[in-house]
């Protein structure tokens, strides 16, 4: 057998047939189903006649309309005030009813935005090939699962046939050697290597994420870097399995117990690439040269070190770079050549399918503990993942910290990282955010979005302009 | 499915890289259950110089006369010429829906993202991949000339342009075959069931840990 990367080996395990042209059908283990992408397929299915395949393989939880406010969630559905949006989330428990779909109901507490909530489950397991019809799906990758986002006609062929029709990508081996300097993180490595191969550097590939800063990581922090693999392209990411995947995994609900536990685990001890595998593309990255990042344009790849500038467009020489330049600047209402950190905020959001997990708020509440929002900042809230990182936070005292230094606490939902709910940016306004982008309007008409890791939204809170999170004392 | 097998129409050209989801069509119009009519809010926020809403009289808003989609001498067009990435972002496939819906029948671009690319051909848009110096050629001409109409034929796989020459494009075989057909990846899946079943009972005896999740969902 010739050597394989950790990518072959689950395409290999999951392949169920192949056409001469290389268009495969792949086995789905796990399809992860929110309320946007969702009402379409099911009523396909309906138009069709057909029933999922394996209804057991699915895993819903609705999470981008919900309101974030606990006066309105104590409501349940009649406390979503979009008349559009409750019809949505509606449509979803109904469908899930009908269909005989497991779901975690907005009222559930262990609810919240399904990439948080699939993994603190125990529903993405190593191995397994994971669907869901929203493109940061890559985020289950960080537990040795392939997965990636799909459209609604997918979902709809998931559902159906349990599988997925589709062309295997080439490798990509992103390697991050070294150590990370204090003070930096997951999001500030992911948002390096995106600043490194641009937007579309992983189109067409799987990213494995490799090397000693990677395996340094927690499970939480790798979900942080995969989640951000679409961002660079790659409709997938991946990190190996080792120890800390499978202490993360051990007594979820979802996973398996006792035997079975034993098994599966000796199982996935080896899903790791072999050391010879051969990647089409390597990329290497340097971790104690990466600073805190802080994108200041209207693309992931636009994205300085805390220590840079916004980029001057005169001093551009390819036409297309600069136009691209200009045409961001022009929107966040930036000048080229300042520095990042004179870039005011009128708002701060912490939270999202990237950084809304435990890990992160402990790390933004040890920034603002014992001090307050700058009173320029008109809006700053904290808005956990899952009702069970809530409750965490709440057990160690986190949401007091929070409240005390004045940022709003919230309950768990996607929130201002898209605004499909009431959570909305101001036209004009600059957000230091936590989420995954920074596109035109993603987090609100006119809305200017600088995305950072938790500690940087955190600090910047406190200061009203973006700091050197090293610098703090 | 609807087939394509030729499409000729007028080229609206959108001179920008890295066009994202979110500016093919914005969050607020996903709270939609249904497929269809998401074309009036094809690049909504380019397009209109208001915030648009769910649910309110497009016919009403204003235009933003400098977008390029608002320009009368691009009324009617057919297909899209884009730049590098097209599509990157989201997997919504409220993005192609909208530009099906709009009326577009065909993309020319450098590179698309690969969900967004994925997502064309389930819903009879051909995204078309042509080489950049090409591309750039063709926004030359289209900008030149008002009213400049291309010929995608998917059968051929060409493109013909209106001084009678022709730019020949790469397809994958198994999508051009559906596409020409109108045929539904469900329908064509479902014939491989026993394959599928006979393959998912070797899966459960050789990974049985993912079959057992019946057990949690009935806390």
């Amino acid at each position: 057998m010739s050597s394989k990367t950790l990518y072959d080996k689950i395409w290999d395990t999951h392949l169920v047939s192949e056409r001469e042209d290389g268009t495969a059908l792949i086995y789905i283990d796990r399809h992860l189903i929110h309320e946007v992408t969702s009402p379409q397929a099911f009523e396909g299915l309906r138009l069709a006649g057909r029933k999922p395949w394996r209804a057991d393989a699915n895993f819903a939880t609705p999470d981008h309309n919900i309101p974030t406010t606990t006066e309105e969630r104590e409501q349940g559905l009649e406390g979503i005030k979009d008349p559009v949006s409750k019809i949505q989330v509606r449509t979803l428990g109904d469908n899930c009813a009908e269909f005989g779909i497991f779901e975690l109901k907005m009222t559930d507490d262990r609810q919240g935005i399904v990439h948080v909530v699939g993994p603190e489950q125990g529903a993405t397991l190593p191995g397994m090939a994971i669907v869901c019809g929203d493109s940061h799906t890559s985020t289950h990758g960080a537990l040795g699962a392939l997965a990636h986002g799909i459209g609604t006609s997918e979902v709809e062929h998931v559902l159906a046939t349990q599988c997925l029709m589709q062309k295997k990508a080439k490798n990509m081996l992103v390697r991050v050697d070294g150590q990370l300097k204090s003070g930096c993180t997951a999001k500030d490595i992911v948002l390096a290597i995106i600043g490194k191969i641009g937007t579309a550097g992983g189109t067409g590939f799987t990213i494995e994420f490799g090397g000693e800063a990677i395996k340094a990581l927690s499970v939480e922090g790798r979900m942080t870097v995969c989640n951000m693999a679409i961002e660079a392209g790659a409709r997938a990411g991946l990190i190996a399995v080792d120890e800390k995947t499978l202490d993360y995994i051990k007594g979820r609900p979802f996973a398996p117990s006792a035997e079975l536990w034993e098994q599966a685990s000796k199982s996935w001890r080896g899903l790791v690439s072999d050391a010879d595998a051969t990647f089409d593309e390597v990329v290497l990255l340097e971790a104690d040269e990466i600073e805190p990042q802080v994108t200041w344009g209207t693309s992931p790849e636009m994205v300085a070190p805390i220590s840079g500038n916004v980029p001057d467009p005169a001093q551009e020489l390819d036409s297309t770079k600069r136009g691209n330049i200009q045409q961001a600047l022009e929107y966040m209402g930036l000048q080229g050549g300042t520095a990042i950190k004179d870039i005011k905020l009128d708002c701060i959001f912490i939270g999202s399918c990237t950084n809304s997990r435990i890990e992160d708020l402990r790390a933004a509440a040890d920034v603002v503990k014992g001090k307050k929002v700058a009173s320029s900042v008109e809006v700053a809230m904290v808005v956990p993942g899952s009702g069970l990182v809530k409750r965490q936070a709440e057990a160690e005292g986190l949401d007091k910290i929070f409240i005390e230094a004045g940022l709003e606490w919230r309950e768990p939902g996607c929130s201002m990282c898209l605004a499909m709910n009431a959570d909305q940016l101001g036209e004009g306004k600059h957000c230091a955010s936590t989420s995954n982008r920074n596109f035109e309007g993603r987090q609100g008409f006119g809305g200017r979005t600088h995305l950072v890791s938790p500690a940087m939204a955190a600090a910047a809170a406190i200061a009203g302009h973006f700091v050197d999170i090293r610098k703090l004392g | 499915m609807k087939k394509f097998i030729v499409e000729k129409g007028m080229v609206l050209p959108l001179d920008r890289a890295n066009v994202d989801t979110d500016f093919i069509i914005p969050k607020q119009f996903l709270k939609s259950i249904k497929r269809t009519g998401f074309g009036v809010n094809l690049f909504d926020e380019h397009r209109y110089l208001d915030k648009g809403l769910p649910d309110t009289d497009n016919s009403l808003r204003p235009i933003n006369p400098d977008f390029v989609l608002n320009q009368p001498r691009y009324k009617g067009v057919k297909v899209l010429l884009a730049k590098d990435n097209f599509g990157c972002g989201s997997s919504r496939e409220h993005a192609p829906w909208a530009l099906e819906d709009y009326g577009f029948r065909a993309i020319i671009a450098p590179s698309y993202a690969d969900i967004f690319f994925n997502n064309c051909f389930k819903n009879g848009l051909l995204p078309v991949v042509l080489d950049k110096a090409i591309i750039s050629e063709l926004f030359t001409e289209v900008e030149a000339n008002e009213g400049y109409e291309l010929e995608v034929d998917l059968e051929q796989q060409a493109i013909l342009k209106p001084d009678g020459s022709k730019i020949e494009f790469s397809v994958d075989a198994f999508r051009k075959n559906c596409l020409l057909n109108g045929l539904d990846d469900i329908g064509l899946t479902l014939e491989e069931s026993e394959t599928i079943r006979s393959f998912e009972e070797n899966w459960r005896n050789s990974a049985p840990w993912y079959f057992t999740t019946t057990s949690a969902t009935t806390t």
